[in-house]
C-alpha cells in the first residue's frame, strides 16, 4: 500500500519535472539567438586529425600551431570566442564518414579543419562539397582531387597538393645527373600521387624509373624492398614516407648501407620533423618542400620562437600549415565582423586572403583554393633543414578536373 | 633474381620468421594448453618493446634493460593471469575474446598516457652496430643476425623444456586432457599460471629484442597479433614445432611475396593460410579434431 503510493508520487514528480524541463528547453530555443546572444556565441571549429598512430605528431603539430595563431589574436575570431571540437581520426578511412557527419550534424561546426590522411580528405570533401556549410580547411592532406575533381566553393587548402612538393624533387634528381631511379612509397593516395609526380618530372628531364615499389600502408617492414633496390642498382631512389614511417625508412636505408651508395631524394616529408629521431641516418639528404627551417625572414624566426616556447618542440612544415590555417580563419572572420553566417562573403574573403606573416613566405590562394607558393630545396645539415635555394617559384598545382577554374 | 639476392631475401624472411616464432609460440602454448584465446598477446609484444625503450633510457645499457625487462614481463603476465584470465577457464571462448580485447584497449591507453603517441627509437647497442657486407651495395646489420641467433637459442631452450623436463611433461599433459591431468594430481592452476607468464614473457622478449629494428610506436602490437594468429593456425594449435614451421613459412612467404608479387603482397600470407587449412584443417602439426 505504502509502496504503491510512493511509486505514484515518484512517477508524478518525475513527469512534472520532465515537463518543466522540456518547457524550459522549448522556451529557451525560441529565444532569438542571432541578435543579442548570437554575436557573443563562440565560433565552433571542428577538427578531424590523427592523434594516435604513425601520424600522431602531425596531428599534434597542426593543432598546436592553429591554437597558437588564434591565441596570438587574443583567442578571438572576428570579435567572437572560439570553441574547438576535436576528434581523433585514427587515420581510419572507414570511420571518416561517421566522424565527419558527427562534426557537421551533431556539433554543427562552422569550420571543419582536417585531415592529414589523403584518403580521409577525399571522403570529407565529398560530404562537405555537397553542402553550403561548413567551410572545410585542409591543413595537410595533399590528395590532388581535393582541389581537383572534388573542388568546391567551401573547400580550401592551406597545405599543398601531392603534386607540388614532389614534382620539383623529380626535376632535382634529373638535374643532379641521375639517369635511373627507383620510386618507393606507401600504397595510398599521397604515396601514389607523389611518386607519380616525381616520376613524371624525372622522365620529362631525361631520366628513367626502372621500378616502382608500393608498400601497403602503414607497414614499416622495409628489409625485403631494400634488398630489391640493392639488386636493381639504380642511380638514385625517390621515396615518400612521413612521420614514424619516415624515421624507420631512413634508419633502415642507412643500416643496409644504401645511404652512401645510392643517394636518396624525395618530397620534404621524408625528412620533415624526424631529423632528431633519425639522427645520422638523415644527414645530407636533399628534399623539396614548401618550407625550410632556416628561412631567413622575421615571420619565420618569430613563428619558430613562439611555437617552441608554447610546445617545447621544434616547428616543422605541419605546424606552419596549422599556423596558416589560423591566419586564414582570422581573416575570414574579420572580413564579416564575426557574422560567419554570411557564407558567400566569408568565402570571398578567404579567396582573397594574404599571408604576410606566414613562416613559409607570402603565398596566395589559387582559383581552385590551393596555395600558390615557392618550393624550396633543403638539405639536412647537423639535424636541421638547411635552405639551399628555391626549387620552383610560385608553383601552382594544375588542378585537373576542378570546376572552379 | 640472382643467387646472392635470393639468399639475402631468404635471410630476411628467416629473420622475420624468428621474431614471429617468439610471439606465436607463446600464443600457441596459451591456446593449446589453457584453451584461452588471448587477443591481448600482441599487447605483450608492445609492452616488451616499450619496456626496452624505457629501461634503456633509465639504466643506459640495452642488454641490462633486457635482463631487467624479462622478470618484469613474467610478473606482468602472472598478474594478468591471476587477476583476469583465471575467471575465464570454464567460460565460453567469446568471454575470453571480450576480456582480452578489453585488456588491449587498457594497455593501449596506458601506453599512450605513459609514453605518448610519438614514434620512439631504441639505439642498437654499440657492439652490434656493425654490419657485414653482402654485395657491393648492400650490407646486413650484425644486430639482425644477433636476433636470429637469440631466437634460435630460445627455440632450442623451449624445445628442451617442453620435451625433456617434468614441467614440460605437465604442460603437455594439461594440453592433452586437462581433467585427467588434474585427476593425476597435477596442480593445473599452477601450470596454467606458469604457461601464461611464459607466453607473455616470450612475446615481451620478442618486442624487446625487436625494438631497435622495428622502432616503438602505438599500435605495434596489433599488427603482429594478426600475423601470429595466422602462424598458430597454420602450425597447429598447441604445437611449438608447428609454430616454428608456420613462422618460417609466413616469414619467407611475406618477404618473397612483397618482392615477387607486389600487387598481391598483402594477400600472400592469408592465401597461404587458406591453402594449408584446405589441405589440413587442424594445421600442419595440430591434432586432428
Amino acid at each position: 500500500m505504502i509502496k504503491k503510493q510512493s511509486l505514484t508520487t515518484t512517477r508524478r514528480r518525475f513527469l512534472t519535472g520532465t515537463a518543466a524541463a522540456t518547457g524550459l528547453a522549448v522556451a529557451g530555443s525560441a529565444l532569438p539567438t542571432r541578435f543579442a546572444i548570437g554575436a557573443m556565441a563562440p565560433i565552433k571549429i571542428g577538427i578531424l586529425l590523427p592523434y594516435s598512430g604513425t601520424y600522431a605528431q602531425l596531428g599534434n603539430a597542426i593543432t598546436d600551431a592553429l591554437k597558437l595563431r588564434i591565441e596570438q589574436a587574443e583567442g578571438k575570431l572576428g570579435g567572437r570566442g572560439v570553441e574547438y571540437v576535436a576528434i581523433d581520426s585514427e587515420m581510419s578511412v572507414p570511420k571518416a564518414p561517421t566522424n565527419t557527419e558527427k562534426l557537421i550534424k551533431k556539433d554543427e561546426v562552422d569550420f571543419l579543419v582536417g585531415p592529414v590522411h589523403s584518403g580521409i580528405a577525399a571522403v570529407m570533401a565529398k560530404i562537405v562539397g555537397g553542402r553550403e556549410t561548413p567551410i572545410m580547411i585542409v591543413p595537410n592532406a595533399g590528395s590532388n582531387e581535393v582541389t581537383g575533381e572534388l573542388c568546391a566553393k567551401n573547400i580550401f587548402r592551406t597545405s599543398f597538393s601531392n603534386w607540388q612538393p614532389a614534382y620539383p624533387g623529380g626535376e632535382l634528381m634529373a638535374k643532379e645527373g641521375h639517369k635511373t631511379a627507383v620510386t618507393i612509397s606507401w600504397k595510398y593516395g599521397a604515396g601514389i600521387e607523389m611518386m607519380g609526380a616525381g616520376k613524371d618530372a624525372f622522365e620529362k628531364n631525361g631520366g628513367k624509373v626502372v621500378q616502382e615499389i608500393l608498400i601497403p600502408f602503414p607497414q614499416v617492414e622495409f628489409q625485403a624492398h631494400l634488398a630489391e633496390i640493392a639488386a636493381l642498382k639504380p642511380d638514385a631512389v625517390f621515396a615518400f614516407f612521413s612521420g614514424g614511417g619516415a624515421t624507420k625508412f631512413l634508419q633502415d636505408y642507412a643500416a643496409a648501407g644504401l645511404k652512401d651508395n645510392i643517394p636518396l631524394y624525395g618530397p620534404g616529408f621524408l625528412t620533415e620533423g624526424v631529423t632528431k629521431a633519425a639522427g645520422a641516418a638523415a644527414e645530407g639528404i636533399k628534399t623539396t618542400l614548401h618550407y625550410a627551417d632556416t628561412l631567413d625572414t622575421d615571420a619565420n624566426r618569430n613563428f619558430r620562437a613562439a611555437y617552441e616556447k608554447a610546445t617545447g618542440r621544434s616547428a616543422d612544415v605541419f605546424a606552419v600549415q596549422g599556423y596558416d590555417t589560423g591566419s586564414l580563419l582570422l581573416q575570414a572572420a574579420a572580413a564579416v565582423n564575426g557574422d560567419i553566417s554570411a557564407t558567400a562573403d566569408v568565402i570571398k574573403a578567404m579567396e582573397a586572403a594574404t599571408f604576410p606573416d606566414s613562416p613559409r613566405g607570402d603565398w596566395r590562394m589559387s582559383k581552385s583554393h590551393n596555395p600558390i607558393m615557392d618550393i624550396y630545396l633543403r638539405q639536412v645539415v647537423d639535424g636541421e633543414q638547411k635552405l639551399l635555394g628555391v626549387a620552383a617559384k610560385a608553383l601552382e598545382d594544375p588542378a585537373t578536373g576542378c570546376k572552379l577554374i | 633474381m640472382d643467387i646472392a639476392i635470393f639468399l639475402i631475401q631468404v635471410l630476411n624472411g628467416v629473420q622475420y620468421g624468428f621474431m614471429l616464432f617468439l610471439v606465436a609460440s607463446g600464443l600457441t602454448l596459451i591456446f593449446g594448453v589453457m584453451g584461452i584465446i588471448n587477443i591481448a598477446h600482441g599487447a605483450f609484444y608492445m609492452i616488451g618493446a616499450y619496456l626496452a625503450f624505457w629501461l634503456t633510457g633509465v639504466v643506459g645499457n640495452f642488454f641490462l634493460a633486457i635482463v631487467l625487462g624479462i622478470p618484469l614481463m613474467v610478473a606482468i603476465g602472472y598478474a594478468i593471469e591471476r587477476l583476469a584470465i583465471t575467471h575465464l577457464y570454464h567460460r565460453d571462448h567469446l568471454y575470453q575474446v571480450l576480456l582480452t580485447y578489453g585488456l588491449i584497449l587498457i594497455f593501449n591507453e596506458t601506453q599512450k598516457l605513459l609514453w605518448g603517441t610519438g614514434f620512439h627509437s631504441v639505439r642498437v647497442p654499440a657492439i652490434l652496430a656493425g654490419s657485414v657486407p653482402l654485395t657491393e651495395t648492400l650490407v646486413y646489420p650484425h644486430y639482425r643476425l644477433f636476433i636470429s641467433v637469440v631466437c634460435l637459442a630460445v627455440a632450442a631452450g623451449m624445445y628442451a623444456v617442453i620435451s625433456r623436463t617434468k614441467l614440460g611433461m605437465m604442460i603437455r599433459a594439461g594440453a592433452s586432457n586437462r581433467e585427467m591431468a588434474q585427476a593425476l594430481g597435477i596442480d593445473i592452476g599452477k601450470v596454467f599460471a606458469i604457461v601464461f607468464s611464459l607466453g607473455a614473457a616470450l612475446a615481451g622478449f620478442s618486442g624487446m629484442i625487436g625494438a631497435p629494428v622495428s622502432s616503438v610506436y602505438p599500435g605495434m602490437g596489433d599488427e603482429i597479433l594478426i600475423v601470429s594468429f595466422v602462424v598458430v593456425v597454420i602450425g597447429g594449435i598447441g604445437s611449438i614445432k608447428g609454430a616454428f614451421v608456420g613462422a618460417m613459412l609466413i616469414g619467407l612467404a611475406d618477404t618473397f611475396g612483397r618482392v615477387l608479387l607486389p600487387e598481391l603482397a598483402a594477400m600472400v600470407v592469408y592465401s597461404l593460410m587458406v591453402m594449408v587449412l584446405l589441405w589440413r584443417p587442424q594445421g600442419l602439426f595440430g591434432r586432428p579434431a
